[in-house]
């Protein structure tokens, strides 16, 4: 048995270089000081990456750093201690992490401190709380700030009037903005040379995420993901890094699918998948790995997630363009999961329902995340309605431990898997002792 | 006999239901919730088993000649004595480790006289308990702890001033005691109590039984002979740490509920339980299972608790708060029923000059607009509709409900049970059975 | 009309909540539409240019009960959205033709998308308000985000909306805001004369009667008000800020007022105060709507603040020209834009020794006591010691 967790670990060569990938990144930023490079704080939806590393910038996301934090159970003490210097108990925790997060030295999870952001990039896509937070920043930073309106898709499509006003902020705006606080001068090419990378890197992300699609599943889709989103999302979009992370992580699964082998979780590979689900909702972040194993006690692997195109949605199609490198820098920022409206939202559910052959549709609703969260009792009747499948309701919050009840997460989620059980014809049968 | 046992695990008390292998209810048991979970369920199903005993003697008793018409009279006896003998037994238990605790360094300047004060109060104490459990004799709960504890505070203080002993002395034994009794598993011993409550009933001055004490005592020992299988027990209850059972046991309370409430009601579709601390709003399809559920579990607000809290702040019984209200004549709105709250909202209102009946049925309307939330969030509200829990005692709640729904989703058959608060366990029962005859 | 009876009408029709007037405005001719539109702002006039009654919708406020709007929300999401919801399925807006959605939250936002599924019938859009303030960019853009609403609207009318049709409309509005400007300064000035509860009342009557008869009612107020003797009270002059969509209830607006506050300014019910300044009638419309709306607009938490500079300034200014002692920050609870907004506000006015005290309210909260006592002991201590 321990034989093959070590197998296991080993094999998880993707797992080693995504932790190393996002760890690089920290170091880069923490020892900007020293190398003089300069920081720009950015946003998952709507990351231009891209365009950032054009001008030799470092990509700071605060809501990874907000992630970081939850996972290694800090975000509490920094939520504690924003709402302590006046923040209301009711916005965004991601923000309140950050802003203790500040309070505490703004230290990164290398042990260094944070640098200052140079600049911030306020791509202004999917949420509004992006608006205030990164003012709240600017109130506490005085740096210059970039903002970039990503108009929502209102009526479930992107128009030309929309692609026309992103680009005309990208080149009066972010890129003029972006040249003064860098130094360097806008070079197209370098922005085409590194899209054509992040079309390859997403090509092989997607080929993962669909491995679902068989059964028994080589991943889970919403715990399992977060891993595999973890480059794409973040700092390495457009690098060669990517595509070769990408690379390892597409061999694997394919390695996976043909032994049949079912998702590696913290509690072993994952050989029960009774359950097929669909999730809505981001995870919690604070007691994530006690959250997946009550999936995984269950026999419950998640085939298909939204919360896994939050950063940005490449299944439908979308692959980042160099051919018309700006257009298609829009076109990603308007095509993020959250900024598609809630008919869109409900359609590709329904769509990854069939598709991905589910059991269930399970929402993880978030208390401090409107964006996700408003609306989602009515998604969720409506999936239930088109599909026939029952759908599940549990909440919890992003970072604040406080708003993570065990007990409540349990109690509903063996209530709905009993009630499937019950419905495909009784639970298993006992001979009387 | 095959027994099938639900236990439900709730948060304020504890219940058990047995059923026989046809599906019919035996026996059902209910105890005040408590720290060790494991006596908790020990307890409710010895209750339950107790329950059993008592149907089974009916049906023996039934062909006896010369109890005919006082078959119930005898039952009611033979039980309430029952409960004395168990009550006595327990009262022993409690006064032995009160001497015990009363030995503690605490009180050593004491010691000797607050032997002689427990000693006292509960020689006292058993007097007022054989009043309390004579016929026609009226007790405000059944639970051991809430009869005993009300006695002893009531008798403790004048027997603390007599002896020269500090009540809070008496107390503080009293407190570290109770716990401990409580937390012991229960003695089953029937076969004992059974024949010697027998024996008190038939000396009764208040009945006379044309059948002796020996005519009856065959049938009953008969009964008391058949033994009771526990051939499979399901527990269930809010999803805490650990439940005493192993898991293949646990069934969510949820499908218990649901199933529960089809049983007594096999036409349900929708059920509406407000418990103490949660509200839950269940969709059933025709064969009681759940197709559909929403709960509020975060917060107490509209639960029985609540009721509870309003009840102390209006110096009232739990039982008094719906006739109450439903002397009302004039709408008032209250829009919060925050627990929290409870007691200032109240307040503001008496002081603006609002009636107490009045703000009553505003408060009865705004639990059950709290519920009509779950409902409208589990799916609506279906034909038939089964109201459970202890808020569905209450009459101005049920008025309120059956306006609301009328409003709200027309004509409905509701359903309340006076026994709904075996629901879960009924359903646990019902679970536990199909899990041993259904594998055949 | 004496300002009792102004102020009784307008009562009537703010407790109205099956929009009898709307509906009989629509009934009167077959070929009226009626367009609801929410919080923050819209540009009212391409709507009345269209022949269209622009509506109002500020939920269900405290004399709705939510039965299955609450279906839709969960219990940290405020209850304007589950009131509206609630509004729609109860049937009360089965006249309105179409709604219109502004940006200003999230929830706001989805639910757009959900009206759409839940009343297909219905003509629904999503403002997006434009957050770049430089005309060739941001104004671009709203200008063509209005001119798509307007061909949605000409569609709906059936017939086509001329640029003169607009300019007409924007002098019939800009004198609308022209006079709840006044009502304000008279407020301001005079407040013993003025109840901040009855320009409350008037505003909000605004957003359900035609413009015209808003404007009349507005003018015949201001001329009857100056004449009506009401004693002079020794109260501080305060300004509420975060109240700019789920309303609060009018017994809060009076509990402040009755607890010593003169309500100098406020954020309640912006449409009609969003123009700071009179839009210009000649020249191209839609091209002045949005020169007006980037350059002359209020604020609100839905609003991007250009610079660290632009933070609270308009807050501040409004402090400064009402003379107002303090600031009550009053959010609806869970409103992530008033909330993440006050700590910004609260540090910039605080570098102004400005003080102020905050609370959080729901639109259907009836329990006023704790909002007296502490608006009461605000007042107070400005008294003591500014």
């Amino acid at each position: 048995m321990s034989n093959q967790a070590q197998t296991e670990i080993i094999k998880e060569a993707s797992m080693v270089m995504q932790k190393e990938l996002i760890a690089s990144n920290y170091d880069a930023l923490t020892s900007a000081p020293t190398t003089g490079r300069k920081v720009v704080n950015t946003f998952v939806p709507g990351n231009l990456n891209e365009l950032i590393r054009c001008f030799d910038l470092l990509n700071n996301l605060p809501e990874i750093n907000a992630i970081n934090n939850g996972m290694r159970k800090k975000s509490g003490g920094m939520i504690m201690d924003a709402e302590k210097a006046g923040h209301s108990e009711d916005v965004c925790t991601y923000v309140k992490s950050d802003i203790g997060m500040m309070s505490q030295g703004n230290i990164a999870p290398n042990g260094k401190p944070m640098p200052r952001p140079d600049v911030l990039l306020l791509s202004y896509t999917g949420c509004y709380t992006f608006m205030k937070w990164f003012e709240l920043l600017r109130h506490e930073y005085k740096c210059p700030t970039l903002m970039l309106q990503v108009p929502y898709q209102g009526d479930g499509k992107i128009t030309r009037s929309m692609v026309d006003y992103v680009v005309k902020q990208l080149k009066e705006v972010v890129i003029p903005g972006l040249e003064e606080v860098s130094g360097v001068k806008f070079d197209i090419d370098r922005l085409r040379e590194m899209m054509k990378l992040s079309a390859q890197a997403e090509d092989n992300l997607v080929w993962v995420l669909e491995s679902s699609k068989n059964k028994p599943s080589p991943i889970d889709a919403y715990f399992g993901a977060v891993y595999y989103m973890g480059p794409i999302f973040t700092a390495f979009r457009g690098t060669q890094q990517a595509v070769e992370y990408y690379n390892v992580l597409r061999k694997e699964i394919e390695e996976r699918l043909a032994k049949g082998q079912g998702p590696i979780t913290p509690e072993g590979e994952q050989t029960d998948q009774r359950y097929r689900l669909v999730v809505e909702g981001p995870p919690n972040w604070t007691s994530f790995r006690e959250f997946w194993k009550l999936f995984y006690d269950e026999g419950a692997v998640v085939v298909a997630s939204t919360y896994s195109k939050v950063g940005g949605l490449y299944d439908q199609g979308f692959r980042h363009n160099a051919d018309n490198p700006l257009e298609s820098l829009a076109e990603y920022c308007l095509g993020c999961y959250t900024n598609n409206n809630m008919p869109q939202r409900v359609d590709l559910i329904e769509k990854y329902m069939n598709e991905y052959e589910a059991d269930g549709f399970l929402t993880n609703s978030i208390k401090s995340c409107n964006s996700f969260a408003a609306g989602e009792l009515m998604m969720m009747r409506e999936i239930e309605k088109r599909t026939g499948k029952p759908g599940a309701f549990i909440e919890t919050d992003l970072v604040d431990p406080r708003y993570f009840s065990h007990a409540n997460v349990k109690n509903r989620l063996e209530s709905y898997f009993q009630m499937i059980e019950q419905r495909r014809g009784g639970s298993k049968p006992v001979a009387a002792a | 006999m095959k027994c099938f046992i639900g236990i439900d695990l709730g948060s304020t008390t504890t219940k058990a239901v047995v059923m026989d292998e046809q599906g019919r209810q035996l026996g059902c048991g209910i105890t005040n919730s408590r720290s060790n979970y494991d006596t908790a369920s020990a307890v409710a199903k010895q209750e339950a088993f107790i329950d059993t005993r008592l149907t089974l003697f009916r049906r023996s008793l039934d062909d006896v000649k010369g109890l005919e018409g006082m078959v119930d009279v005898l039952l009611e006896g033979l039980e309430r004595n029952f409960r004395l003998e168990q009550f006595l037994e327990q009262l022993q238990d409690l006064q032995d480790t009160c001497l015990k605790n009363g030995d503690d360094l605490r009180f050593a300047k004491v010691r000797k006289q607050l032997g002689g004060a427990i000693d006292e109060t509960f020689r006292q104490l058993r007097d007022k308990v054989l009043v309390l459990y004579a016929p026609g004799g009226e007790r405000k709960s059944d639970f051991f702890r809430d009869l005993a504890g009300s006695q002893y505070m009531q008798l403790a203080e004048a027997v603390a001033e007599e002896a020269g002993v500090p009540f809070d002395a008496m107390l503080n034994v009293y407190d570290k005691s109770i716990i401990e009794v409580e937390n012991r598993p229960p003695a089953g011993d029937m076969i004992g109590k059974f024949p010697r409550a027998l024996h008190r009933v038939m000396t009764e001055e208040a009945h006379s039984f044309k059948a002796d004490e020996h005519t009856v005592a065959a049938p009953i020992k008969a009964a008391l002979d058949i033994k009771l299988e526990e051939t499979y027990v399901v527990g269930t209850g809010y999803g805490r740490v650990r439940l005493p059972f192993p898991k293949e046991h646990i069934r969510s309370e949820i499908l218990c509920h649901g199933l529960g409430a089809h049983l007594m009601y096999p036409n349900t579709r929708t059920v509406l339980d407000i418990g103490g601390q949660d509200t839950k709003g269940i969709q059933v399809d025709d064969k009681g299972i759940v197709v559909n559920f929403q709960m509020n579990d975060r917060c107490a607000a509209g639960c029985g608790r609540y009721l509870g809290y309003i009840a102390d702040e209006m110096n009232l019984g739990l039982h008094e708060l719906g006739p109450l209200a439903m002397k009302s004549t004039k709408n008032v709105r209250i829009n919060s029923t925050c627990t929290v709250f409870a007691g200032a909202e109240l307040r503001d209102r008496l002081s603006l000059g609002e009636k107490r009946e009045d703000i009553m049925a505003g408060l009865h309307r705004a639990i059950i607009l709290r519920s009509m939330s779950i409902l409208s969030r589990s799916g609506g509200v279906e034909n038939e509709f089964t109201f459970t829990g202890g808020v569905a005692k209450n009459e101005a709640a049920v008025k309120e409900l059956r306006k609301l729904i009328a409003e709200n989703y027309g004509e409905r058959t509701i359903n309340i049970n006076p026994n709904s608060i075996y629901t879960g366990a009924l359903g646990g029962a019902e679970f536990a059975r199909r899990a041993v005859m259904e594998a055949a | 009309m004496s300002t009792a009876d102004i102020i009784k009408r307008c009562e009537a029709l703010y407790e109205d909540l099956h929009f009898t007037s709307a509906r009989e405005w629509k009934a009167a001719d077959p070929s009226r539409k009626v367009i609801g539109y929410m919080p923050v702002y819209v540009p009212e006039e391409l709507i009345h240019a269209a022949g269209m009654l622009p509506l109002g919708i500020m939920g269900g406020g405290d004399q709705m009960e939510v039965i299955h709007g609450d279906a839709y929300y969960q219990s940290y999401i405020c209850r304007i959205p589950r009131s509206t919801i609630e509004l729609g399925i109860a049937k009360r807006l089965d006249f309105v033709d179409g709604m219109l959605f502004p940006s200003i939250c999230d929830v706001i936002r989805n639910l757009s998308g959900m009206w759409k599924l839940m009343f297909p019938d219905v003509y629904v859009r999503y403002i997006d308000v434009p957050q770049n303030y430089t005309d060739d960019i941001g104004g671009a853009f709203y200008q063509r985000e209005m001119r798509e609403l307007l061909d949605s609207l000409e569609e709906l009318a059936g017939r086509k909306v001329t640029d003169d049709d607009l300019r007409a409309s924007i002098e019939v509005y800009n004198l609308n805001r022209a006079l709840v400007r006044e009502l304000y300064k008279m407020r301001s000035d005079v407040p013993w004369k003025v109840p901040s509860s009855e320009v409350y009342l008037l505003n909000r009557a605004g957003l359900v009667l035609p413009v015209e008869e808003h404007n009349a009612m507005l003018r015949d107020y201001l001329d009857t008000v100056v004449d009506v003797e009401r004693p002079i009270k020794d109260n501080c002059r305060i300004v509420i800020n975060g109240s700019f969509c789920e309303q609060p209830p009018l017994n809060l607006i009076k509990s402040i007022e009755m607890s010593g506050c003169y309500i100098v300014d406020d954020d309640y019910c912006l449409v009609n105060r969003w123009l700071k300044e009179e839009v210009p009638t000649e020249g191209d419309p839609l091209a002045n709507l949005s020169s007006a709306f980037l350059h002359h607009s209020a604020d609100s938490a839905a609003k991007y603040a250009e610079t660290e500079e632009d933070v609270g300034a308009q807050l501040i200014e409004t402090i400064r020209d009402n003379r107002a002692e303090g600031v009550i920050f009053a959010a609806a609870s869970f409103c992530d834009p008033a909330l993440l907004w006050r700590p910004m506000l609260a540090d910039k006015i605080s570098a102004h020794n400005v003080p102020y005290i905050s609370f959080k309210f729901a639109e259907n909260s009836g329990q006023m006591a704790p909002i007296r006592e502490q608006a009461g002991t605000f007042a107070d201590s400005i008294k003591l010691w500014s």
